[in-house]
């Protein structure tokens, strides 16, 4: 795609519900074919803005605009399927386009903490009935009807004495005159047409025949490609460097030191800018740089467990939450419990690698790239270049996978950093190496739990967590503690084991971390539900029975009967090993329960995994399917596949030949139930993911007897 | 100057022929569907058809291909409608589908080897290409589909 083919539309912006304004802008569509259609359409129809969500031109063509990015959790499907349910058109009749980043218009773009739905849906339930409301009120002043003989559907407003009828394009310039309707009243959930419903996805048909835009994809006339080598070592320096080789190689057009800022340090790095992505690759081949590791400490695995086992045998930590006084209970318990888990650093490897696009203009900076929060980008971008907001622009592609890690600002800034310097529009490209190499990455944490049991009952909890802070790099104080140190854990417990401790001792190392697809409670959940599981043992008790007398609310326990059923927990079969586990987070609650056996060959597989989630009101259950499955096979992967290690400041891993990622003879059968309730929508694209590590070491601890502390492990060697 | 011919039209190509056909594809024909993931053969994103064959087109070198034919995912079929291609489209299978293109090329050859594969030989056809989004049970299903398609004479190629 070139920008020559980017279909430009004049938007008259009209009274909506951001007020009013006369806006031009330029929005790419996602879809290769569609560009060049779009492009070589000499007559086009004039699209009208009647929200910053829902555009209609005057042929009637519907465009919905998704504000937050896609990297696979269903965006740029579940945010239209919600406002064309009010708007009553037919989700195959639209447009779907990315939004731009802006936070005027579209509140917060941030795409992360599983947020996309629980954060917007009851606005987008609103805007989209508002449009529609409009829309009527238009139709019936045109009839001279009351707005109340009126309703929309497909598309339409329908009189309904008379059966006329307009489609949406007759009205729309006249709708868009009106103010919207400060109340709408929103359709019952027994009414709807599309939320609710399995509705197949817009985009499955363009990234079926490669007509997706990705970030790595875009391309800009006169675009130029760079690789940039970056000191091996984390945060270390540049000495100095020799270009003369780099140069000489064909297609090689410049080379230049750049400062890319990684949270508020910055990583030096030479940047080799070529005509193909291919030359620059070869270009950085050819530099001899020196790098300067003064002053870094040169870290290894080894020496990071090993300091946080020592910081939780001797060191009390910040107190997260205290109730009661466990310390106490816990010296006099006759039954008492006191391990530790290690969880390891994980990178988050999305398939697409970094990239980004950038043109440095001098009246505006244009970026377009896999960007997960387009507003922190433009905060950033601002700040690093001294800009205001409306001249630095920020395009959202399609993310071939994110996981966290595109919710940073560095790749962004390099590729502007790089265009600054050649003028041109430049993409930046990150080798899978540089991607696994350079972080920031899921920090591995250890995990100190001891548990008192008294009469058969859980008297007593205290945790310790040692393990870097995500926070601690944005520039939290490190006098606070990590409060995220909670996630995951359930918090009718909190009601449930009266004393109980959680306390997060400081720790730092050199590595830069960032959230990795269910942030703490990826981690944190491993700790807490493993520990569970091991209490209901020490107490003699069955683990599901047990956690039914510590999670009384309804929620809970209706979440533990699907369970139960699902999977015939009471009725396992010799030689079938059943483990479970339950975790919160981002208000959505997920039990797993997994069967393990053992082979003819000795070794254990997964023979099937049980999902169940409550996650309050939903909009597509195929997409909730899609992310636990996911979820799971992710989990898989951090627990028994790969892990980040470091020697001497150097990570060890550099490629999925080291790094070995779950293929699909490790997928297990895993089937997923969504609960149905009138609750307030929790999250999809994350829950699902750490209650499988300790469901899985459970089931093994079933078959085996052999209880696992540290991940990651390999399975064939249980 | 390499000849080559991709989706049935040909090409010149001034390049060195060193180039991993990836990049070529890429960067030169501007055919954006195969994608790039690892460049060490490992994770199957790069998969084309060379003489009807799935090579991973990250290791192929330009000078490898010179007069031959190469098919991406662009060229699989004119409609998106390649039984392979109808069949992740009525499982659902991706989700942020970067994987995709180098797995819909593997499963189309696989397909055409064996019309009726198990879930072993899928495994063992598959185990190529690395889905970090984690399709695979739906890559498994759309295959029996897209193979069920095949035996009932659908849109088959």
């Amino acid at each position: 795609m070139s920008v020559s083919n980017i279909s430009r539309r004049n938007f008259l912006r009209a009274a909506g519900l951001t007020g009013t304004a006369l806006f031009v802008g330029l929005y790419f569509p996602a879809n290769a074919e569609e560009a060049k259609v779009a492009g070589a359409d000499a007559v086009e129809a004039t699209d009208i803005e009647l929200n910053a969500w829902v555009h209609i031109d005057t042929d009637g063509k519907v465009t919905i605009f998704s504000h937050r990015a896609e990297m696979g959790q269903g965006a740029y499907q579940s945010v239209p399927q919600i406002v064309a349910e009010e708007l009553e058109v037919n989700l195959e009749d639209i447009n779907i386009r990315f939004a731009q980043g802006d936070r005027q218009k579209y509140g917060n773009q941030v795409t992360g903490g599983s947020s996309t739905i629980r954060g917007s849906y009851k606005n987008l339930l609103k805007l989209g009935a508002s449009a529609r409301e409009m829309l009527i009120a238009a139709a019936a002043a045109k009839w001279t009807v009351p707005a109340s003989e009126c309703y929309a559907e497909a598309g339409h407003v329908i009189h309904r004495p008379s059966a006329k009828k307009f489609h949406y394009g007759e009205l729309v310039e006249a709708a868009s005159k009106l103010s919207a309707p400060k109340d709408v009243v929103l359709k019952k959930r027994p009414e709807y047409k599309l939320i609710g419903k399995p509705l197949k996805r817009q985009d499955t048909p363009l990234k079926t025949n490669g007509s997706a835009v990705f970030g790595l994809d875009f391309k800009l006339p006169g675009m130029l490609y760079a690789v940039v080598e970056r000191n091996p070592r984390l945060r270390g320096k540049l000495k100095s460097f020799d270009a003369t080789a780099a140069l000489k190689v064909p297609g090689v057009k410049k080379v230049f030191k750049i400062q890319t800022g990684v949270f508020q340090t910055f990583r030096d790095g030479v940047a080799v800018v070529a005509d193909s992505t291919w030359s620059a690759m070869q270009g950085r081949k050819a530099l001899i740089i020196e790098w300067d590791d003064s002053g870094f400490e040169h870290i290894s695995t080894d020496e990071i467990y090993h300091r946080q086992s020592e910081l939780l045998k001797t060191e009390e930590g910040l107190s997260v939450r205290k109730q009661g006084d466990p310390d106490t209970l816990l010296n006099s318990a006759a039954q008492k419990l006191d391990v530790i888990y290690e969880t390891p650093y994980q990178s988050h490897s999305a398939m697409e690698p970094l990239n980004c696009i950038a043109y440095y203009q001098p009246d505006k900076l244009e970026i377009w790239g896999p960007i997960q929060a387009p507003e922190w980008v433009q905060d950033f971008i601002c700040t690093q270049f001294k800009l205001p907001r409306e001249k630095v622009v920020i395009n959202m592609t399609f993310l071939g996978g994110g996981f966290g890690r595109k919710a940073f600002m560095d790749y962004p800034h390099e590729a502007c950093l790089i265009s600054k310097e050649t003028g041109t529009p430049v993409q930046v490209v990150w080798t899978r190496e540089d991607d696994m190499t350079q972080g920031p990455y899921r920090a591995g944490i250890s995990y100190r739990c001891q548990g008192a049991i008294k009469d058969g009952q859980f008297i007593a909890f205290k945790l310790k967590a040692a393990g870097q802070n995500i926070y601690h790099w944005m520039g939290a104080p490190k006098t606070q503690p990590n409060r995220s140190i909670s996630e995951g854990f359930l918090a009718p417990y909190y009601k449930s084991i009266k004393d109980l401790s959680i306390a997060d001792i400081p720790f730092e190392t050199p590595i830069p971390n960032v959230w990795w697809r269910s942030v703490y409670a990826s981690t944190n959940g491993f700790a807490y539900e493993s520990f569970m599981n091991e209490m209901a043992h020490l107490a003699g008790k069955d683990p599901l029975d047990f956690r039914r007398e510590y999670l009384k609310e309804e929620r809970e326990q209706k979440l533990m009967d699907k369970m139960e059923e699902l999977s015939g927990w009471k009725n396992r079969k010799k030689g079938e090993g059943f483990g479970l586990a339950i975790t919160e987070c981002f208000s959505t609650t997920v039990g797993q329960v997994v069967k393990v056996s053992r082979k003819s060959d000795g070794k254990i597989s997964i023979d099937k995994v049980w999902a169940v989630m409550d996650c309050g009101w939903y909009v597509n259950p195929d997409i909730i399917h899609a992310q636990v499955e996911g979820s799971i096979l992710m989990a898989l992967g951090a627990a028994t596949k790969h892990e980040i290690t470091f020697k001497d400041g150097l990570v060890e891993q550099r490629n999925f030949y080291n790094y070995i990622m779950p293929r699909i003879n490790d997928m297990p059968e895993v089937a997923v139930h969504v609960m149905d309730n009138d609750e307030n929508a929790g999250g999809v694209g994350e829950p699902g993911l750490p209650p499988f590590a300790p469901a899985l070491t459970e089931a093994i601890f079933d078959l085996t007897g052999k209880r696992i502390r540290k991940l990651p492990f390999k399975l064939d060697e249980v | 100057m390499t000849n080559i011919t991709v989706n049935g039209k040909q090409h010149q190509i001034d390049a060195d022929p060193n180039m991993p056909l990836l990049w070529v594809i890429r960067d030169i024909i501007g055919l954006t569907g195969t994608k790039y993931g690892c460049g060490v053969a490992q994770c199957g994103a790069c998969v084309v058809h060379l003489n009807g064959e799935a090579v991973r087109s990250c290791v192929t070198k330009l000078s490898r291909v010179q007069a031959q034919q190469v098919v991406t995912i662009e060229g699989l079929s004119a409609n998106n409608d390649h039984p392979v291609q109808l069949a992740w489209n009525e499982e659902q299978v991706p989700q942020c589908g970067y994987c995709h293109s180098g797995q819909i090329m593997s499963a189309a050859v696989l397909l055409r080897e064996n019309p009726n594969p198990n879930d072993a030989d899928i495994d063992a056809g598959m185990a190529g290409n690395i889905c970090r989004c984690g399709t695979y049970q739906r890559i498994r299903k759309a295959i029996h589909s897209a193979a069920e398609m095949q035996r009932k004479g659908g849109a088959s190629k």
